[in-house]
This record gives C-alpha cells, structure tokens and sequence, in this order.
C-alpha cells in the first residue's frame, strides 16, 4: 500500500476562518485529500431545531473557496462533512450551491460533486419505536418514545463512512455531506485507497479537529496526517506548532468519555493500546489501534425540538444587603409571574453572575462578589407570552420586598430597561441510535456536474 | 502541598456529546502524574465532593497513562443549551480543580 496522506484546515468549518499560511504549507506537501469537518453539536440545539447556521456565510463561504481553489489546483478530491454546523438537507444545498457559485466566479474546469442528505423523517423512527429494535438512548437516556418524537423538530442521522465512500466510488473530486461523524470524513478517504479500518479511523480522530492535536495551542491551523503501512503519523503544518506525544495523545481525549473508544456507524476504534512516537520535532507516529466492526449497525440519531419563544432580560444589584438575600429577590419576582401567569404554560430562568452563574449547582465557592448581574430567561408558547414572562420577571425584581433594604427606590439596576428577543428555545429531545440493516438507508447520495 | 495547577500543564472542561461534559487534567512530566496518581487527591471520591455531587452522576473517570492525564465526566442535569445553561460547551465548568492541594 502506498501512502495516504490527506489535509485538514479547519476543525470547525466556518465557525471561524482558517489560517491561510499553514494551509497553504499543507497543500504544497501534495496531500491526497483536503478535508473538513463544518459541524458540531456543541453549539447547542437551536440550529438544528431551526434549520438555521450559527457560522456567517461569508465564513463558510471563504473557506470553501480556499479549499475548492486548492482541491482544483492540485487535483485531489475535497470532502467535507456536516455541512453547516448541524448536517441538515437546507445546509447541505446551500454548501453545494456555494461550491456551484465559488466555481463560476473563477471559472473552474467542470467537476464532478457528490453531495449526500442526513435528515430523518419522523415516521421512520417511529416506526422503530414499537418494534423488536427500539431506538436506544445515549449516555444514560432511556429509550427513544413517541412524546419525545412528538416534540421533536428535525432529527438527523451521524453517517458513518459509507455515503462517503460510496460518493469516492463514483469519482467524485468534491463532496459534501450531512450529518456525519467527524472521523468518517477522513477515514472513508483512507479506506477508499487501501488503509487498514484500524488506521483509517485513527486517522479521522486525530485529523478532525486540526491543529487541536498540535502544541502550542493554537486553533485553525492545517495539519497533515498519513498512513503508510506502520501505523499513523500526524504532522502540524505551522512552522511554531508539533504535534508531540503528548499534544496527540492528549487529543485522543478531547471532548469524550473516555479515551479509548471511539464509536462510529458500523464499529468501535480501541485506542486502549495506542503506541505514541515522535518520530521528528513536528510528527508523531501512532500505533497500536484496533477496529472492531459492530454485529449491528446502529446509527446516532441527533434531534432537537421547540420548547418556545424566549426574550432575555438582565438585572444587577450593588446593595450588599440585597446581594445577601438576592435568592428571596428572584423569590418575589417569580411569584409575580405565578400571580400573573399561574405556575405552569411558561418557562422563567435566573442565572446570577457573580454568585454562580457560570456554573450553578457545581459552584464551590459560596460566598457571592461585590456585585451581581443576573440573567433572566422566560420561555413560552407565544411572542407576547415570553415577552411579558420575561419582563415580569426581570422588573418585578426592582420592586422586590426585602424587610431591612435601606435603598427604597430600587433593588436592582438595569443597563437596559427592556427586554431583548433571542432565538426561541428548543432542547435536545434526540440522542439516540436507529438500527439500520443498510448503512446507507438514511443517507441518499446524488452527483452533479458542475461548471458544465 | 502544591496547587494542582502548578503541577499540570493542561486543566479542563468540555462538552462530551450533549448529555455529559468532561474535564482533563494533563501533566508533561510523567513522575508528577503518577506522583499525583498515587496521593488520591484526584478520585471520583474526591471529585464529587469538591462539587457536590453524588458519585453517580460521574459517568467516566480514568487515568489515561499514554497522556499521563487523569480524565472525568460528569452527567450533566440538563442537555446543553437548554434555556438557561450557563455554559454550552461546558467550558468554564473546570475553575475549582485549580485550587486542589497535592501532597507532593
């Protein structure tokens, strides 16, 4: 086997640019592939329940171009996965129309696009829901039942290598995916040429964050990883950057459980018995990894669903007398919304900054600072609703009762007497497995020419 | 007795999926990590009661040798970006493992 070697800019494609040095240090050491990952359920649930992009267009616009540009020039395949920070039909077509545009506006030879969908439709999980294979919950959920489906806005799969490869198949030299697990953008390339799965998938783990797996830290910078037959070697393309044992070996961790699995659609990677070696000041070699193909395929599930409108409002308090009692304050300021609205139909939120808003229950330190800003949420069915919630609850807070309060005229102090429209709220009603007997069922695949 | 964050070089928390979020705590020098290994400050003893927490809600710990790191999740009560969470990537989550004295 010969050796693979693929780039990847950006771990987060269009959250924030790419670095254009580092990159283009990547693409002249003639890598096989240029690939990215656009997406992330880190952002939180609205997006996907809103068919909206927390990333700028122009964002996600400047850096397909530069990957495009270079794919084109050099002549090797671009693949990007979870188009749009969630992976949903919507952003998947815009993705192609980008690419459609980027290759007008410089008059590139015509292409051939593969382009895959990750949306599920309702009906199909509910079908599974009743039957011998219910669709089983993640990380200490139960599983999935017909009211959680009910509140659910747009579900979508994690796909697994297979569109992919089947899109490499087909010779495409663009592709772009929804949903999908990060490590299979990169391992489907791997594979397609003749890699091991164990060395595939390793590859798209250490890959997909970029310059994550590197030191020192530093986002948005390309890095290089290859596979040539003895194991996997991952090399930070910033001239200040290494990717050393411990940068590597530590990215194993990041953002997981737990550092010795890694699941995808159709198997598990073990890292239990990963060999780390740094073979010169900006590469590491990795060996050691294992691949077991699973007996079922199960498919990840991600869905988010509408809880309501929501409008924010913020509070701050100086008086040290009020910070002391300022649990009895927000006490007073509820039950004004209780009196108004009752005590269901409506969500009312308080995160008290300078106390322990950045971390509620999990603060350790009890004593609250000099001042305090508090945050309020209300969340409800309807504009007016939320609106009204919200303001309840963040005004009723000036005019709250404290017996022993020396300032009369005020209990809080406000840098906006208004409260503001934010986006509505919705949760994570979905995070779940589908059994699937093909792995390409929730993922249809189409192919265009472009710039014919 | 020292500071833990004088002693590793990386302390911190993330978002693991939308349902937990994890915190690792990376050392350079593989005698200090195991220095601190073996004092059992950092357990899922000691972790829950730093936080306050049932030992439960604590859905992984381990101690990964090959980054000589010591790595823990927590369950979180809510899925992230539920209205009011305070931290959507679980981010700032880490503050209070800076402080854990190490007898070392």
């Amino acid at each position: 086997m010969s050796s693979i070697k693929i780039i990847c800019p950006n771990g987060h494609l269009g959250f924030a640019p790419l670095k254009p040095d580092s990159f283009l240090r990547g693409v002249e050491a003639g890598p096989d592939f240029i690939a990215a990952d656009s997406g992330s359920d880190d952002i939180g649930p609205v997006p996907l329940g809103s068919d909206t992009s927390t990333s700028p267009e122009a964002w996600q616009r400047q850096d397909l171009e530069a990957m495009l540009l270079a794919s084109r020039r050099i002549g090797v395949p671009m693949i990007i996965g979870s188009s749009g920070d969630t992976g949903t039909n919507s952003r998947v077509d815009r993705y192609v129309e980008i690419i459609r545009e980027v290759a007008k506006k410089h008059g590139l030879a015509p292409f051939k696009l593969g382009y895959f969908y990750s949306e599920v439709d309702k009906e199909r999980v509910r079908k599974a829901i009743g039957s011998d294979e219910p669709v089983l919950g993640l990380d200490g959920r139960d599983a999935l039942d017909e009211a959680e489906l009910d509140a659910t806005d747009r579900i979508v799969a994690m796909a697994g290598v297979h569109p992919f490869r089947k899109l490499l198949e087909e010779n495409c030299d663009v592709i772009i995916g929804g949903r999908s697990s990060d490590c299979a953008i990169f391992a489907a390339a791997a594979l397609h040429r003749g890699a091991s799965e164990a060395d595939a998938y390793y590859l798209g783990k250490v890959l997909e964050c970029a310059s994550f797996c590197a030191e020192p830290y530093g986002a948005k910078e390309t890095v290089l990883g290859a596979v040539n037959g003895s194991g996997v070697t991952v090399t930070a393309m910033h001239p200040d950057q290494r990717c050393t044992i411990a940068s590597v070996a530590g990215h194993a961790m990041y953002e997981r459980s737990n550092p010795y699995d890694e699941f995808v659609a159709g198997g598990r990677l073990d890292m239990r018995d990963c060999h780390y070696e740094q073979i010169d000041p900006r590469t590491t070699r990795v060996t050691g990894q294992r691949f077991e193909p699973a007996e079922r395929v199960r498919v990840k599930l991600e869905g988010a669903g509408k809880v309501g409108e929501r409008f924010v409002g913020i509070a701050s308090v100086r008086d040290p007398y009020t910070i002391a009692n300022i649990d009895k304050v927000i006490d007073w300021a509820k039950e004004q919304v209780v009196e108004r609205f009752g005590a269901s139909g409506y969500e009312l939120y308080y995160n008290v900054f300078g106390k322990n808003g950045v971390m509620g229950d999990l603060e350790t330190v009890k004593a609250p600072g000099h001042e305090l800003c508090v945050v309020v949420q209300g969340v409800a069915g309807t504009t007016e609703m939320a609106e009204e919630v919200c303001m309840t609850g963040t005004r009723q807070m000036f005019y709250a009762r404290l017996p022993e309060v020396k300032g009369t005229a005020g209990g809080v102090a406000f840098v906006l007497d208004e409260v503001l429209k934010a986006s509505p709220a919705y949760r994570w009603t979905v995070n779940h497995t589908l059994a699937v007997d093909d792995p390409l069922e929730l993922f249809p695949t189409h192919t265009v020419t472009i710039g014919a | 007795m020292k500071k833990l964050s004088d002693l590793a070089k990386t302390i911190r928390s993330k978002n693991a999926g939308v349902d937990k979020i994890t915190f690792d705590i990376i050392f350079t020098d593989r005698d200090v990590y195991d220095q601190v290994r073996r004092s059992k400050a950092i357990t899922p003893e000691t972790v829950a009661t730093l936080y306050g927490i049932e030992q439960s809600r604590i859905a992984d710990f381990v101690e990964y040798d090959p980054a000589c790191a010591i790595k823990f999740t927590l369950y979180r009560l809510r899925p992230s970006g539920s209205a009011g969470d305070s931290d959507i990537f679980g981010a700032q989550q880490y503050a209070p493992l800076l402080d854990i004295r190490i007898d070392i």
